[in-house]
C-alpha cells in the first residue's frame, strides 16, 4: 500500500519529465529560452511590420545612411545603400538561425551515428573510424570549407553541409567516449543476451543514454556555427546579396562604425542576445540532464 | 546417457589476451545439462565460472577467446557467427545477471524492456506482446502489473527489479536459463522468493544453469553441482551426495566454511588457508595442492583428471579423494 503511494507520487516520471522539472527551476535557463523564442518569432514576423523590403533602397531620405528614427519608419536606421536595417537584421537573424540549426542538426546526426557506432563496436573498427576523424581534424577547418565552396560553387545548402561536415568531429569524439563506457554496462550485456541485433541495441539502449550530453553539446555548437558562418560571410564565402546574415551585417557595420554606429550596434545586439541565451540554456540543460542530479 | 543433453560443454577453455600475457580463465571445463534439470556451478570469485557461462553465449570481452565445444540443442555455439548466436540468445538461452538495477536499461519502460525481444523478431504483435508481458509479470508475482509496465526500472525495489529481469529473460520462452549469481545483490528475504521463482522455472521443464558462491542457494535448488577451482571443475555430484559425502578436499573445505546454526556457539568458522593461485601461476600439478592437507608429492607433480566416480553422474579430480561413504567433516 505504502509502496503504491510512493509510486503514485513519483508519477511514473521518466528521464525527460524529470529533466523538464529541473529545467523549470533554473530561472536563467527559462529567461534565456523565452528570449530566444522572442528572437525567433521576431526573425519570422519582424519584416512584415516594416513598410520596406530587404533589398529596397529608400530614395526619399536626404542621406543614404539615415540614423534610427520612429518618424521615418526606419526603426534601426538604414545602411550605406539606403536599405532598411530593421528588415535586414531580422532577415539576417533568420538566415543565421537557419544555418545554425541545420548545420548543428547535420553535425549531431553524423556525429552521434559515427561516434556511437565506433564506441560500441570498439576494437579495430573503432580504431579506423576514429583515425578517420583525426585525419579530418588535422585538415584546417577554413581550408576545407573554402575548397568545398570553390569546387561546388556557392550555395546556401552547401554552407549548411560544409559547416555541419566539420562540426561533427568533436561530437563524434564525445559520443564515442560515452558509448565506449556504456558498452561495458550490464544492461547492454543483457540486451545482447536477449539476442537483439546491433542496430537495435545502438538505437534503443546506447544512443538515448548519450542524448543528454549530445543536447548540451549541441546548444554549445549553435553559437560556434553562427560565429563560423559570420566568419565565412566576412570572407565573402557565405550568404550572398541581397540576402544577408547577422555575421555579414556585423562585418559591414564594422566598416561604417565611426560614421553610422547603429549599423554595427543593431545586428551585434541581436547576435549577442542569441549567443548568451544559448549558452545559458546549454548550462541549464546540462544541469537538468546531469544523471547525478536525477531523482 | 539416453537423450542428448540440452547443453553439452566439452573442454571449454577461455583465454584473455592482456598487454602482459595471456590469462587462462577457464582451463578445460566439461559438463552437461538436460531439460528440466538445474545444475549449479559453485566456486570462489576468479574461479572462471562466470567466464565459462559468458563463453557459451558468445559474450566474452573483446580480448577473450573461447576454445572447445559448446553444443546447445544440437548447435555448436563456439565460433558460431553472430546471426546464429542471436537466434540462440533470448529464444534459446535466457540470461539473468547479478545486479538487477544495472541489467535493466534505465531510460526504458518495463513494457519496452519486456517486449522488445518479441517485437524485434516479429514474434508477436504489439497488443499480443503486451498481454504476454502482463502474464510474465504475474508469473513472477509482481503486483499491479498494468501500472508496472509504464514504470521505469529505478522506480521498482531491488527484489522487484530482479523479478522483472527474470520475466524479461523468459519472455521469448527459452529452453534454458542461465542465472549468474541471481541472488547475490539481494537481501535474504528477497533471495528466498527469487529462488522459489527459479525453482518454478525448472519445474516448468526449462533447464537452469545457476552460478553462485552460495552453497545455501545450491542446496535449495540444484539437482547437480559442479565445483570449480582455478578454471577447472574439480568435482561434480548430485547435490545430496555432494553435501553428505564430498570427495574432493576443496569441496569438503568449502562445506566446512559454511556457518552453522546448530553447533558449538564458540566454534570458529573453518576457513581455507591460503589463496587460490593466479591464472598465470597455476602449478603443473593439482591447483589446490598448496592449500590441501592431504596433498603429497604426486599431487604437486601430476594434475588429476576429472574421473567418473562410483555413482554414475559423480566425478572427482583428485589423487587422494575422501572416502565415498560418510565423508569426514
Amino acid at each position: 500500500m505504502a509502496e503504491a503511494a510512493i509510486n503514485a507520487a513519483a508519477g511514473g516520471r521518466g528521464l525527460w519529465d524529470g529533466a523538464w522539472q529541473r529545467l523549470k527551476r533554473s530561472r536563467a535557463a527559462l529567461v534565456a529560452a523565452a528570449l530566444l523564442l522572442l528572437v525567433c518569432v521576431l526573425a519570422l514576423v519582424g519584416p512584415w511590420f516594416s513598410a520596406y523590403s530587404v533589398a529596397e533602397v529608400d530614395w526619399s531620405q536626404a542621406t543614404l545612411a539615415t540614423p534610427p528614427s520612429l518618424s521615418t519608419g526606419h526603426w534601426f536606421g538604414t545602411d550605406a545603400n539606403g536599405r532598411d536595417l530593421f528588415v535586414r537584421v531580422w532577415i539576417g537573424t533568420r538566415m543565421s538561425l537557419l544555418v545554425a540549426l541545420l548545420a548543428t542538426l547535420v553535425s549531431v546526426v553524423i556525429g552521434v551515428a559515427w561516434g556511437a557506432t565506433a564506441g560500441y563496436l570498439g576494437g579495430r573498427v573503432d580504431g579506423w573510424m576514429m583515425r578517420f576523424v583525426d585525419v579530418l581534424y588535422a585538415l584546417p577547418y577554413m581550408f576545407f570549407v573554402i575548397i568545398l565552396t570553390v569546387v561546388f560553387g556557392r550555395s546556401l545548402v552547401l554552407i549548411f553541409l560544409a559547416i555541419g561536415a566539420v562540426g561533427w568531429l568533436t561530437m563524434a569524439r564525445i559520443v564515442r567516449g560515452q558509448a565506449l563506457a556504456l558498452r561495458q554496462r550490464e544492461f547492454v550485456e543483457a540486451a545482447i543476451a536477449l539476442g537483439l541485433p546491433t542496430r537495435v541495441i545502438l538505437a534503443r539502449h546506447i544512443v538515448p543514454n548519450v542524448l543528454g550530453t549530445v543536447i548540451v553539446y549541441a546548444t554549445l555548437t549553435v553559437p560556434q556555427v553562427i560565429l563560423f558562418e559570420s566568419f565565412l560571410s566576412f570572407l565573402g564565402l557565405g550568404v550572398q546579396e541581397p540576402l544577408t546574415s547577422l555575421g555579414r551585417l556585423v562585418a559591414e557595420g564594422a566598416l561604417e562604425m565611426e560614421s553610422s554606429p547603429w549599423l554595427l550596434l543593431a545586428p551585434s545586439a541581436v547576435l549577442a542576445t542569441i549567443l548568451l541565451c544559448l549558452n545559458f540554456l546549454g548550462d541549464g540543460l546540462r544541469d537538468a540532464l546531469d544523471p547525478r542530479q536525477r531523482r | 546417457m539416453s537423450a542428448e543433453a540440452l547443453l553439452q560443454v566439452r573442454d571449454l577453455e577461455v583465454d584473455f589476451a592482456t598487454s602482459q600475457a595471456t590469462v587462462n580463465a577457464v582451463a578445460g571445463v566439461t559438463f552437461e545439462l538436460r531439460a528440466g534439470e538445474c545444475v549449479a556451478i559453485v566456486g570462489e570469485s576468479g574461479s572462471g565460472k562466470t567466464q565459462a557461462l559468458m563463453a557459451c553465449l558468445g559474450l566474452l570481452a573483446s580480448n577473450g577467446t573461447a576454445r572447445g565445444s559448446v553444443r546447445f540443442a544440437g548447435r555448436e555455439l563456439i565460433g558460431a557467427d553472430e546471426r546464429v548466436l542471436n537466434t540462440v540468445r533470448g529464444t534459446g538461452i535466457g540470461l539473468l545477471t547479478q545486479d538487477p538495477l544495472s541489467s535493466l536499461t534505465p531510460h526504458l519502460r518495463i513494457e519496452t524492456l519486456l517486449t522488445e525481444g518479441l517485437l524485434d523478431r516479429g514474434l508477436a504483435s504489439r497488443t499480443d506482446a503486451r498481454q504476454r508481458a502482463l502474464q510474465a509479470l504475474r508469473a513472477v508475482e509482481i503486483p499491479e502489473p498494468e501500472s508496472r509496465l509504464r514504470q521505469y526500472p529505478h522506480e521498482l525495489s531491488g527484489g522487484m527489479r530482479q523479478r522483472v529481469a527474470l520475466a524479461a529473460a523468459l519472455m521469448c520462452e527459452p529452453l534454458l536459463l542461465f542465472a549468474d549469481e541471481p541472488t547475490t545483490a539481494l537481501d535474504v528475504s528477497v533471495q528466498a522468493r527469487v529462488l522459489e521463482l527459479l525453482a518454478g522455472v525448472r519445474d516448468r521443464g526449462l533447464g537452469v544453469l545457476i552460478i553462485t558462491h552460495d552453497l545455501g542457494v545450491v542446496a535449495g535448488l540444484a539437482d547437480r553441482v559442479a565445483v570449480m577451482y582455478a578454471g577447472r571443475i574439480v568435482e561434480t555430484a548430485a547435490t545430496d551426495e555432494l553435501f553428505s559425502a564430498p570427495r574432493h578436499p576443496y569441496t569438503a573445505a568449502l562445506l566446512a566454511a559454511v556457518p552453522r546454526l546448530h553447533g558449538a556457539a564458540q566454534a570458529r568458522l573453518a576457513g581455507i588457508p591460503g589463496d587460490p593461485p593466479q591464472p598465470a601461476e597455476r602449478p603443473s600439478g593439482c591447483a589446490f595442492a598448496a592449500r590441501c592437507a592431504a596433498a603429497d608429492e604426486q599431487c604437486t607433480r601430476v594434475r588429476p583428471e576429472l574421473r567418473p566416480d562410483a555413482p554414475a553422474v559423480a566425478a572427482v579430480a583428485c589423487h587422494r579423494p575422501l572416502p565415498a561413504a560418510a565423508g569426514q567433516r
